[in-house]
């Protein structure tokens, strides 16, 4: 394909990618590589590059809004950073040495998971007891009420959403994604925090787990420059936009219609990788 | 409620400065993917095959051969730091704080950061 041609359709899938990314919270991640590999054909180390890239890119160029809104809790964030950093960076190690047909089926299954947790409800029961840990390590919070006022949280089982989030790492740094989904299960029904809180600081936390695996990527070559530019471009401005129009969006029937297109796309990632077609 | 008025702030000044940073870095790729597609005007481009396209943080000089290629790496590895400054930016907040806990929390991500970083090979 002309470079040209190349450069200016890998930028409207990604814009696409991106905002439909935002508008459902799952990220840009899990659509890009299906439509990198599956739809242009690049190799999966090079969609793995760019997509890590993209993530760190959104991840942060959304951060600001959601600082303003009042919702993300810092100290949350930076704890549970410790461990998805050392996992980002135990996942790429792995990702150096781990075939591609194993990389796309592993991609598929967490493809699929998140089509299916994107349809589940988010409603946990609060702690028996406060968790007195979450006062110690500072973790315990506030977040507006919406009538003007504030709803105080505590934070618990942290010890066992700290190895969610090693976990959600090493998945970050193997397939390049931000791994969202598994950062907000763990800080929503393993810690019990709050579900505005933990996806606002999931989002927080997305861009600092990429850099951990970024050096990696760089330095064994996933990040080229030329694939890279129009992904990363596309999917800022996708993820802008589609944050500007999620409040008047329909997102329960958009929510519908991408858990079963990420589900298709996970089944048809298992079966290339499958086939060793990647 | 000192402390929480404090950590408003931080995290205003942090949003600023990961949005701020975006916008350099996606800026500089934009010049160097023009710059690109003007020396390289309707040459074919294929990903199918993994050549790798090695991009060093030790040795920032030798990035590339082509002008464009390097202004490219240079805001890719702009858009890397950005996170990272975040984090330096969180460990003198909290020192300020006076929060030695989060100060070492802080600086336990950064040096796993600079160690993903630099012993990568």
């Amino acid at each position: 394909m002309h470079l040209e041609t190349f450069t200016a359709l890998v930028f409207i899938g990604s814009f696409a990618a991106g905002m439909l990314g935002a508008l459902t919270g799952l990220g840009g991640g899990v659509v890009l590589i299906p439509l990198l590999t599956l739809g242009f054909h690049v190799d999966m180390r090079y969609a793995i590059g760019a997509s890590l890239i993209s993530v760190i890119a959104t991840s942060s160029g959304a951060a600001a809004a959601y600082v303003r809104e009042g919702y993300s809790n810092v100290r949350i964030g930076m704890f549970l950073e410790v461990a998805t950093t050392l996992g980002a960076v135990v996942g790429a190690f792995i990702a150096a040495y781990a075939p591609t047909r194993a990389l796309a089926i592993v991609f598929g299954v967490v493809l699929l998971y998140s089509a299916w947790l994107s349809r589940s409800r988010h409603d946990h029961e609060p702690a028996v007891e406060p968790n007195p840990w979450s006062e110690k390590l500072g973790m315990s919070g506030k977040y507006p009420d919406g009538h003007g006022g504030w709803t105080a949280y505590v934070v618990d089982r942290i010890a066992a959403g700290w190895a969610m989030m090693f976990g959600a790492g090493i998945l970050s740094g193997l397939l390049g994604i931000g791994s969202g989904a598994v950062k907000v299960l763990a800080m929503d029904k393993i810690m019990r925090i709050p579900f505005k809180v933990s996806t606002t600081t999931s989002n927080f936390m997305i861009g600092v787990t990429a850099a951990a695996s970024a050096g990696i990527y760089l330095t064994r070559g996933y990040v080229d420059p030329v694939l890279v530019a129009p992904v990363l471009l596309g999917v800022l401005l996708g993820a802008l936009f589609g944050a500007k129009v999620l409040a008047r969006a329909r997102v329960r029937l958009l929510r519908t219609i991408f858990a079963c297109v990420i589900g298709a796309l996970g089944v048809e990632m298992i079966a290339n990788g499958w086939m060793g077609r990647l | 409620m000192g402390r929480a008025l404090d950590d408003e702030k931080m995290e205003w000044m942090m949003g600023l400065l990961l949005r701020l940073g975006v916008l350099l870095a996606a800026t500089v790729v934009i010049t160097g993917g023009m710059m690109y597609l003007a020396d390289h005007h309707g040459t074919q481009v294929s990903y199918r095959k993994f050549v790798g396209h090695p991009i060093s943080v030790r040795h920032p000089a030798e990035l590339t051969g082509s002008t464009s290629l390097a202004v490219l790496d240079v805001g890719i590895l702009l858009l890397v730091a950005v996170p990272i400054a975040r984090v330096g930016f969180a460990l003198f907040a909290f020192l300020a704080e006076r929060d030695w806990l989060y100060t070492a929390v802080s600086a336990l991500i950064l040096a796993v950061l600079v160690w993903g970083m630099l012993r990568s090979g």
